[in-house]
């Protein structure tokens, strides 16, 4: 008798438990999973050059456009590079911020700190994009700092720098590259400070009761036990600098970024299977980078 | 066995000298000085609060005291960096670096120091044979168990062959039977190895049995400071006697009633007789009636409480093998008991 009313209190529970995860899970499986893979079966059909319809046979063609014309190529690096440099800088300046909020601030200042990184997502994303554009802006208050400060000269080197360089900071890869660090700063400070808030003082009394030097102390118990933290947020900063079009079309240089083809391959060009090929760019390169980041251990800590 | 303090011509392997600690208004440490001689093993028994812990922290650096002076082998060190102190540590919670093997964790301090892989290799897995986890050095901490991770804790803090190690409450997180172990395998590795072992424990039992001698900590002070022998025996204090096994600690006013003496004391139960009907008490024994309260059967002995005065209840231990069980005794019974005058140790006010 017991076995059988705990037997009918489980299913009611696991009942309860459909329930509430149903909703949630046919979101993600429909309409999330879902479109992704209509996505990625688009990438494999082709439009016609002359009707420009879509042929919904399956077919390598779009692919093949996508890594054979240079100017394609030039694009997914042009991307990649800008990823991978924001998102290092971005660590670069995250972790002292993270390891002073985590570990040293008191817990007022703790408080503040989070309210700061977090007070700017608050924010129109779009606000930001365009008040950057008038802060970078050849007489705007950037270069307007530069100049009081007597580092015009500077500036105008920075900008006379091949490819990076350009008329003024917001028509340069240096003002999007800026523009980028900034916007994605707090996803890389978040989980990092998360995860130097989880090791234990005790490992690091431990290091230094051993022998070690803060220096050592910080590469041999710290960094990689704060891995983990700065594998999460160099996945959202990575995968955010992948794949936005708003930046790189409102600052920086004319050049394309994957973001901007696929909102125009999929609009005024309407191809969507190249739009869909582009998009899977990103995905296959955060999938990369994953590996990599597992490859090198950055999970070991987990 | 037993080693007295520090000898005259014996740089003292650890001295603190009116250490003082606050945190706030709270005052951790109050003005301590004590001194452990090269060799000993050493136990701070306490309360939780009492500042034993505080002491620990700061005799390996993890804090600093407000005042005073603290010397390792007869150099003030109060403001040298842990890293910078021959003085090794086992973690309560052991931190061992979970990112890290066995081997890698116990090797961690010749790591830090520079010594080469192979040279580290080899130490490692001797300490590991030490503490007879050898074939575990290619393991992750996770995957041992707590006696295991304990050890493992144990051969790291080893590995740099320290003047000093210090243990804080090494036993706390194991069962009891694993205790019981280490609380033997502890003393042999310290009487192996020579070194000073100073550890933080607020069990009595594990202080007096592995410790050469106990500085008993309340409220940042140190009670008593002595063998295990004469602290059981000869407890100054009421506090050091029902911390240091229990003891029925008996108050001026009713120590006038029952021995017409103006000075408390305490005493053991287990040296208080109880007597038969009409039985009459050794000769100069203290004797007193009164009333069994309640009656606990402990297996190898029993445990009565005697009420002898309104205010005053007795413990009384009894031993079952030794003809004294407790058949017939119950709730309500009139008693009389009797002790020897020199079992009852006077106490400081």
């Amino acid at each position: 008798m017991a076995g059988r009313a705990e037997f009918s209190l489980q299913g009611r529970q696991a009942f309860y438990f459909a329930l509430l995860l149903a909703p949630p899970l046919l979101w993600l499986g429909i309409v999330y999973l879902g479109s992704l893979l209509t996505l990625l079966l688009q990438s494999f059909y082709a439009i016609d050059e002359f009707t420009a319809r879509i042929v919904p046979e399956f077919t390598l063609a779009t692919y093949r456009q996508l890594l054979t014309q240079p100017a394609h190529i030039d694009i997914i690096v042009r991307t990649l590079l800008m990823a991978v440099a924001v998102t290092l800088t971005a660590a670069v300046i995250a972790f002292p911020v993270a390891l002073y909020m985590a570990r040293y601030a008191g817990p007022r200042t703790k408080a503040l700190f989070y309210v700061g990184v977090m007070l700017p997502m608050w924010t129109s994303y779009l606000v930001k994009v365009y008040a950057w554009r008038l802060i970078l802006a050849k007489q705007g208050i950037a270069s307007w700092g530069f100049e009081h400060l007597g580092l015009m000269a500077a500036l105008d080197q920075a900008l006379a720098v091949p490819v990076v360089g350009g008329p003024s900071l917001a028509s340069s890869y240096i003002g999007m590259f800026i523009v980028f660090v900034y916007m994605w700063l707090p996803f890389m400070i978040l989980p990092l400070a998360a995860a130097l808030e989880r090791v234990p003082a005790s490992l690091l009394q431990a290091s230094a009761d051993l022998g070690a030097r803060p220096a050592q102390t910080f590469r041999n118990v710290v960094l990689p036990l704060a891995l983990p933290g700065l594998a999460a947020g160099s996945i959202f900063t990575f995968s955010l600098t992948l794949g936005d079009y708003i930046i790189p079309s409102v600052v920086g240089a004319p050049g394309y970024f994957i973001g901007m083809m696929v909102y125009q391959q999929q609009g005024t060009a309407g191809n969507l299977p190249l739009a869909a090929a582009f998009s899977v760019v990103p995905i296959v390169l955060i999938g990369l980078y994953l590996m990599l980041a597992r490859r090198l251990g950055a999970f070991d800590a987990l | 066995m037993l080693r007295a303090g520090p000898t005259v011509d014996m740089t003292p392997a650890i001295e603190l000298r009116a250490t003082h600690r606050a945190f706030g208004s709270v005052v951790a440490l109050d003005s301590v000085s004590l001194t452990i001689a090269p060799g000993e093993f050493f136990a701070l028994l306490g309360p939780s609060g009492s500042g034993k812990t505080t002491c620990l922290r700061l005799i390996a650096g993890f804090d600093q005291p407000d005042s005073g002076t603290i010397l390792l082998d007869g150099e003030d060190v109060t403001n040298t960096p842990p890293f910078a102190r021959n003085v090794n540590t086992v973690f309560q919670d052991y931190a061992l670096f979970p990112h890290m093997t066995v081997a890698e964790n116990v090797a961690y301090g010749l790591r830090v120091r520079g010594i080469a892989r192979a040279e580290r290799a080899r130490q490692a897995g001797d300490m590991l044979d030490l503490v007879r986890l050898g074939e575990f050095g290619a393991r992750r901490p996770h995957q041992l168990s707590g006696g295991q991770r304990q050890r493992v804790a144990l051969a790291r803090a080893l590995i740099n062959r320290p003047q000093v190690l210090l243990l804080d409450e090494p036993l706390g997180a194991l069962d009891l039977k694993l205790r019981e172990e280490m609380q033997v395998e502890l003393k042999g590795l310290q009487q192996r190895l020579g070194i000073t072992f100073v550890f933080v424990t607020h069990d009595q039992g594990e202080a007096l049995s592995m410790a050469d001698r106990v500085a008993v900590f309340s409220q940042g002070r140190i009670e008593q400071l002595d063998t295990p022998r004469v602290l059981y025996n000869r407890p100054q204090t009421a506090f050091v006697a029902s911390f240091v096994g229990s003891a029925n600690v008996v108050g001026r006013e009713a120590a006038q009633i029952l021995t017409g003496r103006d000075r408390a004391f305490a005493i053991r139960p287990e040296l208080i007789d109880l007597l038969a009907a009409g039985e009459p008490a050794a000769d100069g024994y203290v004797q007193c009636a009164g009333e069994i309260v309640d009656v606990l059967y402990h297996g190898a002995s029993s445990r009565l409480r005697v009420k002898v005065d309104e205010r005053t209840t007795l413990a009384v231990a009894r031993s079952e093998s030794a003809g004294g069980g407790v058949q017939g005794l119950t709730t309500g019974a009139h008693v009389r008991l009797a002790w020897r005058p020199d079992h009852a140790v006077p106490l400081q006010d």
